[in-house]
This record gives structure tokens, C-alpha cells and sequence, in this order.
């Protein structure tokens, strides 16, 4: 089997006496779809949170790539490759839904010390982020301010910016998240040949959408996971019917 | 061209015409306005690099404006006269002590950014005053203005020119930076830190920068006021200095390329309007802030111009 992008062992995390992560371990192979699912509370943003950097986990390992990434920066980790995309919009309001993809571009090329040469007129950073607008169906909204998008057109300047980075790995937290089912559909075709590009770890409320696109999928609850395995395996896991699928089918 | 380009045209215009104007009519009392207008401008464009751009609301930018201003009493003192060292002194001697004071700062947000850059200038005017070698309570004077190669700096045209010159300059590298991709990631971490450190970007550096930068270009305006008034003065470190030079932006437009010159223009002349009518000027200057904040968010420019374009 191939070696795993990133992998998580027995991570763990509480607040207070809440265990938010308890004993976490999973792992995000070359070309897969990982899907975390689990009810509300269950500590999936927590955990994305802990593999993002921005909140540090009490024990336990995060390899990213080989590397142990647990001591670093937000900023190191996006540096070594691992794209976020947020559950609510996190963009830049005031700049135009190219700016916020050129910036993506930018950081990823690692030069944000240049202090002279305008941006705009910089063909090749332009280029690639129409690129990745034009891959988003965003193309013909490159000058709109971020503020005067629609939130479908947000959620999915998101993941724009998440290509601008060319990462190694991707964490979607719930990309469909306020999409209409039209949207959730387009989406969910646009990611399933995204998983060429880099492996994706999937946080996803839309049962459609997860079912559609995991190789794999873990079940979170309560901070633990309650079963692994194939989208097959977890429909016929009783527990995890108990849990969060709720009344068979 | 959009509007706000010729309206900093016309700005930038005025502010040159006025000073021929005031001559070809025998006032040359107003080549000074305009020239205080100048240098008032020059040092906002400083903070605006800093607040406007960065979003860092310095509360201590007269530290950077004085030591300036210190730099030229005290290197004419001793028989340095050139303006161009004593500027290039005040904006290394401005970009170091921004640089440790900003350091510490950065590691704040929000009210505690705008207190300790509060603190640091006051540290900084407290042992001014008390040092003898500095003048003390008394400041210092220059005996002449000081010197510009192949200038006569003692005619008022000529040393509004300079002070006009260098304001030139200081929009251009405003401009500049502002379209380079230190300008977005500056403009980004303003927008939301978030995003910039889950892009890779490193919020801290970034910011550091652009405070040191801006203190530099601040600390030279200071010493053009201190040849200005050929005296230097321990208000020029005060907090209400630096509450000026924030009013100065606000007043014409928060990261707006021109805002600090519409900002300082409309302050030197009610100053000179209102002040001649009564000393509490500033109650008026209170309620035109006021008003700008509730009616005009943008500040002269938002009005007359309209809302900020970023490509």
C-alpha cells in the first residue's frame, strides 16, 4: 500500500474534561477520497482545527508528507501543502475574487517580499489564478469584490483559492455547506476528479455527496471513531446506523 | 482613469499652485501654510502606509515624527547641515526603533496594539524632556534652515518645493507598495489573518515591515518641521501629535492614496480659519471628525471619489 500523505495517530484533545479528540488515529493515502462524517458535536471541526495547526493537540502525532508537523505553524504547514478550506467563507472581502486567487498564487510561490512590481500587471500570477477561477466556473466574476458574491459563489472561490495553493493535500470542511442541490451536485463531480491532483479529507453533512465520492470513511462520535472502512462497509455497520444514519434503510 | 485619479490630480495641483498664487499677490505668509500642509501630509502618508494598508492603528507615530525632528536640531548643532544626511539619520535611527518597538507591539491586536504603541512614544517623549543634552522641556532651536545642494532652503518657495518634492515621492512609494505583493499580503492580513496564515503567509514579518517603513517616511516629515519652524519641540512627540496625524487620515480617507494630503489640507485650514476666531478650534475639528466618521466612512476622498477599487 502506498505511503500515507498525512496520518494522524492517537491524537488526542480535551477541553477541560470534555474529550473533543480521543485517541484519533487515521491516515489520507495518495489519490483517495477520506470522508469524516459524524453529528454535530462531534468533534470533526475540532480535529481539522488540530491537522491545520490552530489548535494543538494534547497528544498524539500529525505526519504530513514524512514530516512531523504537530509543533508548526498554521502558515508552515499551508507552506509545506496542506490547502484549508473553511465551513464558513474565510476570504478576503475587499479585494476581487481574482485578488483573493492571485494571493493564493502568490503565497504558494513564496515571494510575498516584493516591494515593487505591481501585481496587476504580472502576467504569469494573473494567468494562473484566472486558471483556477476559469476551473471553478468563477471566470466571468474575476473583478467582482468577494463582498458582492453570491454564497454559492463564495463557497466555491474557496476552493479556487485552495487550487491557487497547489497543494499536497486538501481539507475541505464541509465545502457543500448552504449550497442548493444543484450546486452540491456540480461540486461533487468537480471534486471527484480532484482527487487526482491531491488527496482530499472530506468533512460532509450531504450523505449524497459523501456516499458519491469516499473511498473511505470514518465516523466520528464523540470524539472517537466508531467504525472505518468502504462506503459499503459503513451503511452495513449497525452501530454507526445507531449512531448517525439513523432508522435503516 | 477613474474619478479619484484626477481628483488626486486636481489635489495635487492646488496644493503646488497655491504657494505661486499667494506670492504673485504679496502673502507669503501662505507659502508656509501650504508648506505645513506638505509636511503634515508627508508624515500621514507614513501612517497611512502603517493604519490605511495594514489596518494598524498606531497611536505612536510622533515618536517617529519627533525623532525626525531631533535629528535635524541636533545634527545642524553640530555643523551637519545637509538636509539629505540629516534625513537619511532620522529614518535609519525612526526604522530601528520601530523596529524593536514594533516587534513587541505586533505580538497585539486590537486596543493593546494601539496602548503599547501609546507607551513606547511616551517612553520615548518622557526621556526627551528629561535629557538636558536634548533641550528638555525647552526643545531645541536651529540657528539657519538647513542646507539642500544647489538650493537656497531660506525662501520660502524654495523650501516649500523640497517639502512638496518629497511628498511626491512619498505617494509614489505608497502607490508602489501598495500594488506590489508585499501591498497584498499587507492588505490581506487587514482583511482577515486567518486566511493569510492558512495561505502560508506569515502575518508578523509582513506587518513589521510595513510599521518600519512607515515610521520612516514619517520620521522625515519631522525633520522638515523642525526646518519649517527652525525649532524643534518636545510636543512633536506628544500623543496629541499622534492623534493628529491619525485624525489627518481619517479625516481624508483611510488607505486611500491622496487621503493623507486632502486630510492634512482640511486640517491646516480650519486650524488657520477656526483658529484665528477662537483657541477651541478643535471642538470644530471634533465635530467635522464626527461627522466624517457617521456620514463619510471613507473619509474626503469616499465622499467626492466613491468607494475604494481594487482590481
Amino acid at each position: 500500500m502506498a505511503e500515507p500523505v498525512l496520518a494522524l495517530s492517537d491524537l488526542a484533545k480535551s477541553f477541560g474534561a470534555l474529550k473533543v479528540t480521543d485517541d484519533v488515529s487515521l491516515d489520507l493515502r495518495p489519490g483517495e477520497v477520506h470522508a469524516l462524517i459524524g453529528p454535530n458535536g462531534a468533534g470533526k471541526s475540532t480535529l481539522i482545527h488540530q491537522i491545520a495547526g490552530s489548535l494543538r493537540p494534547d497528544a498524539g502525532e500529525i505526519r504530513f508528507l514524512g514530516h512531523d508537523v504537530g509543533q508548526l505553524s498554521v502558515a508552515k504547514r499551508a507552506r509545506l501543502g496542506l490547502a484549508r478550506s473553511f465551513q464558513v467563507s474565510s476570504l478576503l472581502l475587499d479585494f476581487s475574487a481574482l485578488r483573493n486567487v492571485m494571493l493564493a498564487v502568490q503565497a504558494r510561490q513564496g515571494s510575498s517580499f516584493n516591494f515593487w512590481h505591481p501585481v496587476m500587471t504580472d502576467r504569469e500570477l494573473r494567468d494562473r489564478a484566472m486558471a483556477m477561477l476559469e476551473r471553478v466556473g468563477l471566470a466571468g466574476r474575476a473583478q467582482v469584490a468577494v463582498g458582492a458574491l453570491s454564497h454559492g459563489e463564495r463557497r466555491r472561490l474557496e476552493i479556487a483559492v485552495a487550487l491557487g495553493l497547489e497543494p499536497k493535500a486538501f481539507l475541505l470542511d464541509e465545502p457543500m455547506a448552504g449550497m442548493g442541490p444543484e450546486g452540491s451536485k456540480e461540486l461533487t463531480r468537480f471534486l471527484d476528479g480532484l482527487r487526482q491532483e491531491a488527496p482530499i479529507l472530506l468533512i460532509e453533512h450531504d450523505m449524497d455527496a459523501v456516499f458519491a465520492l469516499a473511498d473511505r470513511i470514518s465516523v466520528l462520535f464523540y470524539g472517537r471513531i466508531i467504525a472505518s472502512g468502504s462506503p459499503a462497509e459503513i451503511r452495513a455497520d449497525a452501530e454507526v446506523r445507531k449512531a448517525y444514519l439513523g432508522e435503516p434503510q | 482613469m477613474t474619478r479619484e485619479f484626477w481628483i488626486n490630480g486636481v489635489l495635487a495641483l492646488l496644493l503646488l499652485a497655491a504657494p505661486f498664487i499667494a506670492l504673485a499677490f504679496g502673502e507669503s505668509f501662505y507659502v508656509t501654510l501650504a508648506t505645513r500642509v506638505a509636511i503634515l501630509a508627508l508624515a500621514a502618508v507614513g501612517l497611512n502606509l502603517a493604519l490605511g494598508l495594514g489596518g494598524l492603528v498606531s497611536f505612536g507615530h510622533a515618536a517617529f515624527f519627533g525623532i525626525g525632528g531631533y535629528a535635524a536640531g541636533l545634527l545642524a548643532a553640530e555643523g551637519l547641515a545637509s538636509m539629505p544626511l540629516i534625513w537619511l539619520v532620522g529614518a535609519v535611527v525612526a526604522g530601528l526603533v520601530a523596529l524593536a518597538t514594533g516587534a513587541v507591539s505586533l505580538r497585539t491586536s486590537g486596543v493593546y496594539f494601539i496602548m503599547i504603541t501609546l507607551a513606547f512614544a511616551q517612553m520615548i517623549y518622557y526621556f526627551v524632556i528629561s535629557w538636558p543634552t536634548l533641550g528638555g522641556e525647552d526643545g531645541l532651536s536651529l540657528a539657519l534652515r538647513n542646507e539642500f545642494p544647489f538650493v537656497n532652503t531660506l525662501k520660502p518657495l524654495n523650501f516649500f518645493l523640497i517639502a512638496y518634492g518629497l511628498l511626491l515621492l512619498a505617494l509614489f512609494v505608497f502607490a508602489r507598495l501598495r500594488a506590489s505583493r508585499f501591498g497584498a499580503a499587507l492588505e490581506g492580513a487587514r482583511q482577515n489573518e486567518t486566511r493569510l496564515a492558512s495561505l502560508g503567509i506569515e502575518v508578523f514579518p509582513v506587518r513589521l515591515w510595513a510599521f518600519v517603513l512607515s515610521a520612516m517616511i514619517t520620521s522625515v516629515a519631522g525633520a522638515l518641521y523642525a526646518d519649517l519652524n527652525r525649532f524643534v519641540s518636545p510636543s512633536m512627540l506628544s500623543w496629541h501629535m499622534s492623534g493628529e496625524l491619525i485624525v489627518i487620515v481619517l479625516l481624508g480617507g483611510v488607505g486611500r492614496l491622496f487621503g493623507p494630503v486632502a486630510g492634512a489640507a482640511v486640517f491646516v485650514l480650519l486650524e488657520f480659519a477656526l483658529g484665528g476666531l477662537t483657541e477651541r478650534w478643535q471642538l470644530f475639528l471634533g465635530l467635522i471628525l464626527l461627522g466624517t466618521v457617521l456620514f463619510a466612512r471613507g473619509g474626503l476622498l469616499a465622499l467626492f471619489a466613491g468607494k475604494a477599487r481594487h482590481g
